[in-house]
């Protein structure tokens, strides 16, 4: 899976929680919580979807690692082939 | 004969409109059996029965406004079904509504609204697509206001068009009074609103200081969702029940540092050993921390009803739920002293989704024996929050962070949360409240007995 459809991924995933958000506008050094105003709820239903999208088992303590776009698409592409 | 009624989903409803009748006259229905949706200021409710029957009459049809109290239906109670010399002939025509009737309000009927300082969340861009209560309006948007017969001079002046027209108006600042029906009978449509409204600005006081300066975009091509106006509806509510509690109810303030290092570590273990769909929110543990806590100090599990504390038995956790286009919603847990954890987790899911969704039930807003706000996600360490008449306690958890602490004469970090209590001085003193965050710190200390 390349960079790309990873981020597209992300992208539809994150369009569910918060479908007013405009992604052309996220840079991949925002925070993703605070710029799309998602709260500890929103984060675990993504983390599902990812798991259910992607088949990535995050555990919980790799959270606080992921917490911007750029974070994310580094740790899941160095999980999913 | 049991009167199904408006119900008053808050003390600052005065009035609901019918959206859609869950039941056709001749269905049997048990107590908690969703039988209708009322749209209040708020939001779109489903209300439950009380009494268990069979549906006998409707009174009102889908579209109508009503006061609270009035009489939307007529169940006949299987007690009276069984006692026939007790059944009263089914009056052949609609009952007349009863002008000036005064709501009924249940002992412990709570404003669904939110009590801390309303935590204004601006969407990203003027989103007219709601999360709220999609698809509810399409659905009732094709059926026709029925005529009935006009009993008393409110009904007569009573507007006829259509649910989504009405809320339509609301959100365009057009008069009802002045648009021109081209439905059946001469019923308002929504095309009819949005034509008037066509051609005119939008005035923008409207909703004071809520809409977006700008215009919200025009809705998107595939429309998810009805334009809805809860916003302006929803900020009345929570500013009424807001003030009625800073004028009525003399707060105090106590808060304690709470180390969460043993509770978080337990879950972290707990969580390591579930799927990730099955991993447990630490705010659950938070939740039912309080319920036990309230076990012990039961006095702040109530209302303040006709000058006297009214203890409830049930420890309903109103759990303020903020709204992504703005406002916030407080619905209950129902009993969390008696869930598990997994359980709670599982109302909270069920609960959050649903209020999102828009789908809560009326017992959902009108339980609540206690609120619990956590606004820990936005970096907020302490929460000092207005308690939600007739509540009388209010439990608030700040975010979880690092510090230092010291315990045993050793210096380390730990995670810490700050917990506070807004209690109402005329239901307990400060000693009770003390009491019962010493409680809450005891209970989190020994986080596998929760």
């Amino acid at each position: 899976m390349t960079e790309a459809e990873i981020r597209k991924t992300i992208f539809k995933l994150l369009g569910r929680i918060a479908p007013e958000a405009d992604f052309s506008t996220l840079a991949p050094d925002d925070n993703l919580r605070r710029t799309l105003d998602i709260d500890s709820f929103d984060a675990l239903n993504f983390f599902i979807a990812l798991h259910e999208e992607l088949g990535v088992e995050i555990p919980e303590s790799d959270y606080g690692r992921l917490n911007t776009l750029a974070e994310l698409v580094r740790y899941l592409s160095t999980q999913v082939g | 004969m049991g009167e199904f009624c408006m119900p008053s989903l808050g003390a600052d409803m005065q009035a609901g409109t019918l959206l859609e009748w869950k039941v056709k006259p001749g269905d049997r229905v048990k107590r908690g059996d969703i039988i209708a949706v009322v749209d209040t200021d708020k939001a779109a409710i489903e209300v439950e029965s009380f009494e268990s029957g069979v549906v006998e009459q409707l009174l009102v049809q889908p579209g109508e406004k009503v006061p609270v109290g009035t009489v939307l239906a007529i169940i006949r109670t299987e007690h009276m079904t069984a006692g026939a010399e007790a059944v009263a002939p089914a009056p052949a025509e609609p009952l007349p509504v009863r002008a000036g009737m005064e709501p009924k309000l249940r002992p412990g009927m709570v404003e669904p609204v939110a009590r801390e300082l309303p935590l204004p969340r601006p969407p990203l861009q003027p989103s007219p697509t709601a999360r709220i209560v999609p698809g509810l309006a399409e659905g009732v948007e094709t059926v026709p206001p029925v005529p009935l017969p006009p009993p008393t001079a409110a009904r007569t002046e009573r507007i006829k068009a259509s649910p989504l027209a009405r809320r339509l108006a609301v959100e365009l600042g057009v008069d009802l009074g002045t648009v021109r029906g081209t439905g059946p009978d001469g019923a308002i449509g929504r095309a009819d609103v949005e034509s008037a409204a066509a051609g005119r600005p939008i005035p923008a006081a409207a909703a004071p200081g809520l809409l977006p300066e700008t215009k919200a975009p025009s809705p998107p091509a595939e429309a998810k969702a009805p334009p809805t106006d809860y916003q302006a509806g929803m900020r009345r509510a929570i500013a009424a029940a807001m003030a009625r509690s800073n004028r009525e109810i003399p707060h105090y303030y106590l808060e304690t540092r709470i180390d969460m290092s043993r509770a978080l570590r337990w879950l972290e273990a707990e969580n390591l050993k579930r799927s990730i769909k099955e991993r447990i929110l630490s705010v659950v543990l938070l939740l039912k921390a309080v319920a036990k806590a309230l076990g012990e100090v039961p006095e702040l599990n109530g209302y303040w009803i006709e000058d006297r504390f009214q203890a409830q038995e049930a420890i309903n956790i109103g759990f303020a739920i903020s709204l992504r286009q703005g406002g916030l919603i407080t619905p209950a847990l129902l009993s969390v002293d008696t869930k598990s954890l997994d359980e709670v987790m599982e109302a909270m899911r069920d609960l959050i989704t649903r209020t999102r969704a828009g789908r809560l039930r009326s017992s959902e807003l009108t339980d609540a024996t206690i609120t619990v706000t956590s606004l820990g996600d936005l970096g907020v360490e302490t929460v000092y929050g207005v308690i939600y008449p007739p509540q009388v306690a209010l439990v608030g958890f700040g975010k979880i962070t690092e510090q230092p602490w010291a315990e045993s004469g050793m210096l380390g970090i730990r995670p810490v949360v700050m917990a506070t209590l807004a209690g109402d001085h005329r239901a307990t003193d400060g000693r009770r409240g003390a009491q019962f965050l010493d409680a809450l710190n005891r209970f989190l200390q020994e986080p596998a007995n929760l």
